[in-house]
């Protein structure tokens, strides 16, 4: 979609989250674009309301209230277009309310179709139930019987290239035809199934699905082996989700008719923010929303966008299985004292089932940031695994390269081409330090070489999403200024030195004058430097020591400050911790320190 | 003074108790509004789609799949048993011929031309909904499911895990604040719902599946002994469905914690009577608590604080996070603006003086409202 005309002067915009309706006002005034308020009100989707719109009222009454004019007219809707100093020129949404949009995906082959499909439905912001694949090692009638069960709100069908075999396809869309699968909203509507797989099966999957779903038919997302093309099917899954799933929703038929452009699943906004500002910066950006439920990943290497969703990897509700999935030990690992298996544990589920607690103790809190550096660390791992270059094409080689036996499917995250390392959700947007956010985020991300840190303080990343479709001038002026809270930069060297000799030495041109650091091996240093503020650098590294430029190879870069500043980290990749428990504790001790992580206990 | 919106868990002697009782699918009711039922009065019940099982037959048959509608048998939709022949290949020369035979008993749903998949469909399979509560039937929902009504004692925990069951009541130690032993539980406990302690370790679970108890009752858990009671450790609060032998209700948390004293009384004086218990537990949207229901002769239904939510001066809270977890206290003071806690987070506070006159100041987000004096 295009620019919007330059005549729009305002934009309301709500995200309906799970628990809670976000309102932010934005407007165009002497400085450009900026945020000038938000609101917030409970989501009204489930009883006794049943009618989203309540909420999005709610909302966007305190903005009113706050901005001091006029915003919802006398009949409870949203004033459109701004006359004078009442109502806005555009009014947007995103939607996660009611368990987002969850899909099931099914695929021919589980690291080929299969798998570019569960890329489309991630990147189109959509929960994977799960992956049907002909090769998933599951009877027919177990994955019929799956299929009965999972109750999606969306299928989304691929299989086979343009031209190639369709047996294979027409089975999986027998198979799904036979479980005359149920929609989990609204009872007697058709299950909307999106079809992108190879051209030629078409027909047979349409002979199968379209009596018994809301079948509808795309260009294939892997037209070939070497060719991924997931935007129709992405497209598609939107355009669904709005008229089909949504529209079972209490109260979004009428907020569809309000607004501007049609409401977006919120991870999918996300995941639009952060790939606009990679294409139009020229950046490798990484996003991670650690939520209570789930952790979200997002990626732009290369120019290409991944979204992971680690679906039960969270704060709250999903604590106890960062510990089921991490261990003790690697919890154990980023706590700075002593402590009780058993006693960890207990308080793990008491967290489980309390959820909205939070941690008055400095030892609580300590324990909470150790688990989000687990959870972050392993929803990295799984971002890894998946962001991966296509599985199964053909790959020309030269000498080298078949000398290191590089597998086709590598991961695309390659965190020394990192640039920027965005943050959000409660534990690092709301740490009482910040130092605090840039840590977990460096220790469970390792960034290598140089990398910019940030949190979204107020998580209005969704609405930003979805402005960037109608209005991206609005959307990145608002991101760069208002929405991202910069922490600053971290310098990491990758390598090692023998002896005690330094990893790399460092000739700082800070606004106050010159300095110089000579960073060892194990450890931590902070210079503070602004929000605002750049400082030009030479990193010297030792040999085989790489900061970016090839190991031992020198390079010359200017370091953005921020709220904590500028943190060179000479712990090596992986981060070496000790073994022994008593040099642990003092080891995390020492760093906590030399950041000012912590306040001192009892002072 | 200021007031806030708390959550807790209710526990009532006159509580009004309505379960809806639905089918997965479409179905027949089975009863009338008005109608007095039984836990165990099965109030609707559905079939299901039968299971669906593949056979490839186009590979069997070493045919093209375009050709093997005129080698069927058996039409399709046609009705089959398990061993029946349901496809024949013209062979060589009309010899060698192929049979292929029905793999279960059902219907020959359909075969496909494009993949040579032949789906039968299983004979449907049915599905009971039960009453679950004593109680009338206050609604129904055609063809889906009814509603349930009772009045009587209401105890909701805070995690659970088993499937709904019934039983009489037993008290199993008048001391809320002794973990709870083996030796408690004889083998007169077969089918009751088992009341107390502060604790029920692995092998007191043992025990009581032991004896086929229905379901236990108590105050603490231990998170590691959960994990070797389910042979996995319970990474989301989202259960019902364990197949342990038992119903589980936990009250107070995880760690060794007094069954509170008013839960002890309710179901102390309700002993012998029978009992409602689910361990479903969901600590989502739609949070879903476990809970023992007992329904009872109750003319008025009882307004409690935690039916209202509000958080106010004089409101009774238990502190649901250390230090002082577990502890009862009164609400003293509500102000309205942040403070820092010794983490430097800044949040909003109450100050709460516990049953032994100290007064603390915590997070309001770490105490619940419980309908009990300090």
């Amino acid at each position: 979609m295009s620019d919007a005309a330059p005549t729009i002067r305002s934009v309301l915009a709500t995200d309906c989250g799970s628990t809670t309706t976000k309102a932010i006002l934005i407007e165009h005034g002497p400085e450009g674009w900026r945020l000038v308020t938000r609101g917030e009100a409970p989501t009204t989707v489930e009883a006794p309301f049943d009618d989203v719109t309540v909420g999005v009222i709610n909302a966007v009454t305190e903005v009113q209230e706050l901005r001091g004019r006029r915003l919802v007219g006398e009949d409870n809707t949203i004033l459109m277009p701004q006359k004078g100093e009442e109502g806005v020129d555009l009014y947007l949404s995103t939607s996660s309310a009611g368990g987002g949009l969850q899909m099931l995906v099914a695929g021919v082959v589980r690291t080929m179709t299969a798998e570019s499909a569960e890329r489309a439905a991630l990147g189109a912001g959509a929960i994977v139930m799960d992956v049907l694949c002909s090769n998933d090692q599951r009877k027919p009638h177990e994955q019929i019987a799956r299929i009965r069960h999972l109750r999606p709100d969306m299928i989304l069908l691929s299989g086979g290239v343009d031209g190639g075999t369709t047996s294979h396809v027409a089975e999986l869309a027998e198979l799904i035809g036979a479980a005359d699968p149920r929609p989990r909203l609204g009872a007697g509507f058709r299950l909307p199934v999106v079809y992108a797989g190879n051209k030629d099966a078409a027909q047979a999957v349409r002979d199968t699905l379209s009596a018994k779903t809301e079948l509808s038919v795309v260009d294939n997302l892997r037209p070939t082996l070497d060719q991924e093309n997931l935007g129709p099917a992405r497209d598609q899954i939107h355009d669904l989700f709005m008229e089909h799933v949504m529209q079972q929703a209490p109260g979004y038929d009428v907020l569809r008719s309000w607004t501007s452009a049609p409401v977006m699943p919120t991870p999918g906004a996300v995941g639009l923010i952060i790939e606009t500002i990679a294409r139009e910066r020229g950046l490798s950006v990484m996003g991670v929303d650690i939520g209570g439920a789930t952790t979200d990943v997002f990626s732009v290497f290369g120019g290409v966008f991944n979204r992971t969703v680690s679906a039960n990897l969270g704060m709250s509700y999903s604590i106890s299985n960062v510990m089921a999935s991490a261990g003790f030990e690697n919890v154990l690992r980023w706590v700075p004292f002593a402590i009780d298996e058993s006693e960890l544990r207990n308080r793990i589920k008491n967290k489980m089932v309390r959820p909205t607690t939070i941690p008055s103790l400095l030892r609580d809190l300590q324990v909470e940031q150790a688990l989000a550096r687990e959870a972050l660390r392993l929803s990295l791992v799984q971002h890894k695994d998946f962001a991966t270059e296509l599985k199964g094409r053909q790959q020309q080689r030269d000498i080298s390269q078949a000398f290191a036996q590089t597998a086709s499917g590598q991961s695309r995250v390659d965190l020394m081409a990192l640039d920027l390392l965005v943050g959000s959700g409660g534990v690092l947007s709301h740490a009482p330090r910040r130092v605090q956010a840039a840590l977990m985020l460096i220790d469970s991300f390792e960034p290598c070489g140089v990398t910019r840190l940030a949190v979204d303080s107020i998580f209005m990343m969704p609405q930003l999403g979805v402005l960037a479709t109608v209005h991206k001038e609005a959307a990145m002026a608002v991101f760069d200024r208002d929405c991202l809270v910069p922490l600053g930069t971290c310098v990491a060297p990758v390598g090692t030195t023998r002896g005690g000799a330094p990893l790399c030495t460092i000739h700082l041109e800070l606004p106050g004058g010159s300095r110089g650091i000579s960073l060892e091996r194990g450890a931590l240093v902070l210079i503070p430097l602004p929000t605002g503020a750049q400082a030009k650098a030479r990193l010297e590294p030792a040999r085989g020591v790489d900061v970016g430029a090839g190991p031992g190879t020198s390079r010359t870069v200017e370091l953005e400050g921020g709220e904590v500043g500028l943190i060179f980290d000479g712990r090596g990749r992986p981060i070496e911790l000790p073994a022994d428990a008593a040099a642990r504790v003092a080891a995390l001790e020492a760093w906590n320190a030399a950041l000012g992580l912590y306040p001192r206990e009892g002072g | 003074m200021g007031h806030a919106y708390t959550p807790g868990l209710k526990v009532s002697a006159a509580a009004e108790m309505r379960r809806p009782r639905m089918l997965p699918i479409a179905g027949e009711v089975l009863v009338q509004p008005g109608q007095r039922v039984q836990p165990d009065t099965v109030v609707a019940r559905a079939l299901l789609p039968g299971n669906v099982v593949t056979l490839h037959l186009s590979r069997q048959l070493g045919v093209a799949p375009a050709d093997l509608h005129e080698l069927l048998l058996v039409k399709e939709g046609g009705a089959v048993i398990k061993g029946q022949p349901v496809a024949r290949s013209k062979g060589l020369f009309g010899l060698m011929k192929q049979t292929v035979e029905s793999p279960t008993t059902g219907v020959l749903e359909s075969v496909s031309k494009v993949s040579g998949q032949a789906l039968f469909r299983e004979a449907p399979l049915p599905v009971e909904v039960k009453a679950y509560l004593a109680g009338t039937v206050s609604a129904v929902n055609p063809p889906f499911g009814c509603e349930i009504a009772a009045r009587g004692t209401l105890v909701q925990g805070i995690f659970g895990i088993g499937p709904e069951t019934s039983g009489p009541i037993v008290v199993l130690s008048e001391d809320a604040a002794r973990p709870l032993t083996p030796a408690d539980i004889k083998p007169e406990h077969a089918g009751a719902v088992l009341v107390g302690g502060s604790l029920a370790s692995l092998a007191v679970l043992h025990r009581a599946i032991e004896v086929k108890a229905a379901a236990l009752v108590t105050g603490g858990l231990d998170a590691a002994d959960l994990k070797q009671l389910l042979g996995y450790d319970l990474g989301v609060a989202i259960t019902g469905n364990e197949a342990i032998g038992l119903t589980l209700v936990v009250t107070e948390g995880f760690g060794e914690l007094a069954l509170s004293a008013r839960t002890l009384r309710l179901l102390a004086a309700a002993a012998g009577r029978t009992a409602s218990v689910s361990g479903a537990t969901q600590i989502r949207a739609g949070v879903l608590r476990p809970e023992v229901l007992v329904p009872g002769d109750v003319a008025e239904v009882e307004k409690t604080a935690v039916d209202s939510g509000l958080l106010a001066a004089g409101s009774t809270v238990r502190i649901i996070r250390d230090p002082h977890f577990g502890a009862l206290g009164r609400v003293v003071e509500l102000p309205p603006e942040p403070r820092l806690l010794d983490t430097e987070a800044k949040v909003r506070i109450l100050t709460v003086a516990l049953a032994g006159g100290q007064r603390v100041t915590l997070p309001r987000a770490n105490v619940e409202l419980v309908d009990e004096r300090a």
